[in-house]
């Protein structure tokens, strides 16, 4: 589904990225871990498509097509989903009915008619009761005077109603007490399935005991230092980030 | 005129006190006669604004109007109303319940023009025939809000005019139905102007909505020199839009004058979507304890469009409200201007007086002077003002772009939620949609 191969980034005149390579299937969960500034979430960004970010070098290929050439309503509408770390609040914009225009222009582009208001409803409800988010709260302007928990409720609830291939979780898991947290990962297990795939972008090993990855990878100062399964994470929630910035500087060195 | 034709200046300033002149021959019995005198005088002694004067700083209007009209432009004449001008009008009436009063660049055109309000619910007429029929109230209130000396279009206004809305609500009584006035600049056989002329009367305990349009037709220059008096009596309660999308020759000034007295309630909401050049001025006179105003304004300005609006809000006395929220959205080369003063006089305890203008530029070449400007002589007062401008913000484009609307969408998705702001208040819901309209098909012309 995602080869990235070499990629390089950069913002303004700093290097984040410094050569990454992964391969995602179909059907698997990958875990990105790492230190903080170690660029995951630039990694995050630069595959949803963030302007800010210059790639210099390397490819990534989603669905045979190259990513890097499409805009980010061009990804969103071929099924990639970004979670934001930081949810933005967009004053006089309510969840649902900016979902309506972004589910319709979705559908225009998959050659589809626009979705009626009785079936959008209709799954709407579904998805509510998926992330337990009321529906009042839908009605508001777009995470204004969210708590935190609100606003990571609903950007799952947003990815049920887009059904994406590919998502892309930042941090899904920071400022979340452990309801929500528990909340949040139920969402991402139940829409899980053999043709879509999710890079779980977290600092934390914490989450993964919720979303079980089938891969681990720990990012640090720009590459892909170390991939394992989930005994990796394990290994990193027991014994920190230094051994592995250690493995990792002795290399360069 | 001919001794005063030596400059371009003293052109357009004779040929408004000459106009004022021919009126004062014709209306021999012109009971405004000694009110027009005065501001002839006035005007004289003021002139058109200058590049040096204060209020008009950031708006060149003499400039532009002088480039743009001769002196015989200024005299208003008869439109003619044909078929096809008649069917552009119409396409443009909205389709409500509501009393209609259509104007053609100042004159009354009746047969576009109907009342529907029972007349003991209200009295609406051109000012003229109130000039007859309602002398009482045309004597008591007509010419004593709006100051010629403190403006030179008021003053030019208040000297020739002869045509506009009367509209007086007795005591008691709710107007169930809005009172839409459209004002028609008809500029397809060439430049026009127009002096329309208002006065709104509230009567204790009564309530109204009003809804000022104006629109210009055809290529040539179009001039307005509006001044709109409102009187709010004792807990009378109004709801007042004042809506410009005009031509890119249209040059408007305007000054909508409001008195308010004890428990009184004024919503003024002021759009404008286009123009060449357009100044608004509401100035609101906070004259009894526990009156509150809410002023609102949209200006979503492109192409060389130029819109200034100057408020003011007095409180004199104490216990009283106002809130004060202005928004700009300025595209391609086009300019905004915003001057909001606020006074607090030295008795005016207890007064909260809030202002907010918020701006968002598109391009380089759009900008906006914005200036506050409170003058607070009390102690025990709660005010604040506050001003932004900025750009459109890249990270709420980004989130919504991730959700797969196009640019153009994300775009218009946020300029409809910060200009909706301001259009939500707008009560007469058809006048919102065909605004919120207008907004749409231009955020999504590029579609």
């Amino acid at each position: 589904m995602l080869k990235i191969n070499n990629l390089r980034a950069k913002i303004e005149d700093k290097e984040i990225l410094k050569g990454i390579n992964l391969e995602i299937k179909a059907g698997e969960v990958h875990a990105i871990m790492g230190p903080n500034g170690s660029g995951k979430s630039t990694l995050a960004s630069v595959l949803a498509g963030r302007e800010e970010f210059e790639v210099t070098e390397g490819s990534v290929e989603y669905l045979g097509n190259n990513l890097l050439e499409m805009d980010p309503e061009e990804r969103a509408r071929e099924g990639i989903f970004l979670a934001f770390q930081y949810p933005v609040e967009i004053p006089g914009v309510s969840t649902t009915n900016f979902l309506k225009t972004a589910i319709n222009q979705i559908r225009l582009h998959k050659g589809l008619d626009p979705m009626d208001a009785v079936s959008f409803l209709k799954i709407m409800k579904e998805k509510m009761k998926l992330v337990e988010i009321d529906q009042a709260l839908l009605s508001r302007s777009l995470n204004e005077g969210f708590s935190g928990g609100e606003k990571k409720r609903n950007e799952i609830f947003q990815m049920a109603m887009l059904e994406p291939k590919l998502a892309i979780l930042d941090e899904t898991d920071s400022g979340l007490d452990i309801d929500a947290l528990r909340i949040v990962a139920n969402g991402v297990n139940k829409l899980k399935n053999d043709n879509n795939a999710t890079i779980v972008v977290t600092h934390y090993q914490r989450l993964l005991d919720y979303i079980i990855p089938d891969y681990v990878h720990v990012l640090y100062n720009g590459r892909i230092v170390k991939s394992g399964t989930k005994e990796l994470a394990m290994e990193l929630e027991e014994k920190g980030y230094d051994w592995i910035k250690e493995i990792a500087d002795e290399a360069i060195a | 005129m001919s001794e005063l034709t030596k400059s371009k200046k003293t052109d357009l300033t004779a040929a408004f006190i000459e106009q004022s002149g021919l009126l004062a021959k014709q209306n021999i019995h012109d009971p405004q006669v000694s009110l027009r005198q005065a501001a002839i005088d006035s005007f004289s002694s003021q002139g058109l604004p200058t590049n040096k004067t204060e209020a008009y700083k950031y708006t060149p209007i003499t400039r532009q109007l002088e480039k743009h009209f001769s002196p015989l432009d200024m005299v208003t004449s008869s439109p003619e109303l044909n078929a096809g001008l008649e069917e552009q009008i119409r396409n443009i009436l909205l389709d409500v319940e509501a009393n209609q009063l259509v104007f053609v660049n100042g004159h009354f055109m009746e047969d576009l023009s109907f009342i529907i309000s029972p007349q003991e619910e209200i009295s609406i007429m051109p000012l003229q025939d109130a000039f007859d029929q309602k002398k009482d109230v045309i004597e008591a209130y007509y010419g004593k809000q709006a100051d010629v000396k403190s403006d030179p279009f008021i003053a030019i206004n208040t000297a020739i005019a002869n045509q506009g809305v009367f509209l007086h609500v007795p005591k008691r009584k709710v107007v169930e139905k809005p009172v839409l006035v459209y004002f028609f600049s008809d500029a397809n056989e060439g430049n026009t102007a127009a002096h329309p002329r208002n006065l709104y009367v509230v009567e204790e305990n009564a309530q109204v909505q009003v809804a000022e349009s104006f629109y210009t037709f055809g290529n040539a220059s179009s001039f307005n020199n509006t001044v709109t008096e409102i009187v709010l009596k004792e807990a009378a309660q109004m709801h007042y839009c004042k809506y410009q999308n005009e031509s890119e020759q249209a040059y408007h000034t305007g000054t909508t004058q409001l008195i308010q007295n004890l428990n009184s309630h004024f919503h003024g909401i002021n759009v404008s979507l286009k123009g060449s050049m357009i100044r608004n001025n509401v100035n609101a006179v906070l004259d009894a304890e526990h009156c509150e105003t809410h002023l609102y304004g949209l200006y979503m300005l492109d192409g060389n469009t130029h819109v200034d609006n100057h408020t003011s809000v007095d409180h004199k006395k104490p216990n009283a409200f106002s809130n004060e929220l202005y928004k700009g959205i300025m595209d391609d080369q086009s300019k905004g201007v915003f001057n909001g003063k606020i006074f607090v006089r030295p008795n005016a305890q207890k007064t909260n007086a809030f202002q907010s203008n918020a701006n968002i530029l598109l391009t380089n070449e759009a900008s906006i002077d914005t200036k506050p400007q409170l003058e607070i002589w009390a102690d025990d007062v709660k005010c604040s003002h506050g001003a932004t401008t900025g750009q459109l913000d890249s990270e709420k484009m980004f989130y919504l772009q991730t959700r797969g609307l196009s640019k153009i969408q994300a775009r218009a998705v946020l300029l409809k939620a910060f200009a909706g702001d301001v259009i939500q208040h707008i009560k007469i819901d058809a006048l919102r949609e065909a605004i919120e309209q207008v907004i749409s098909k231009r955020l999504e012309k590029e579609l």
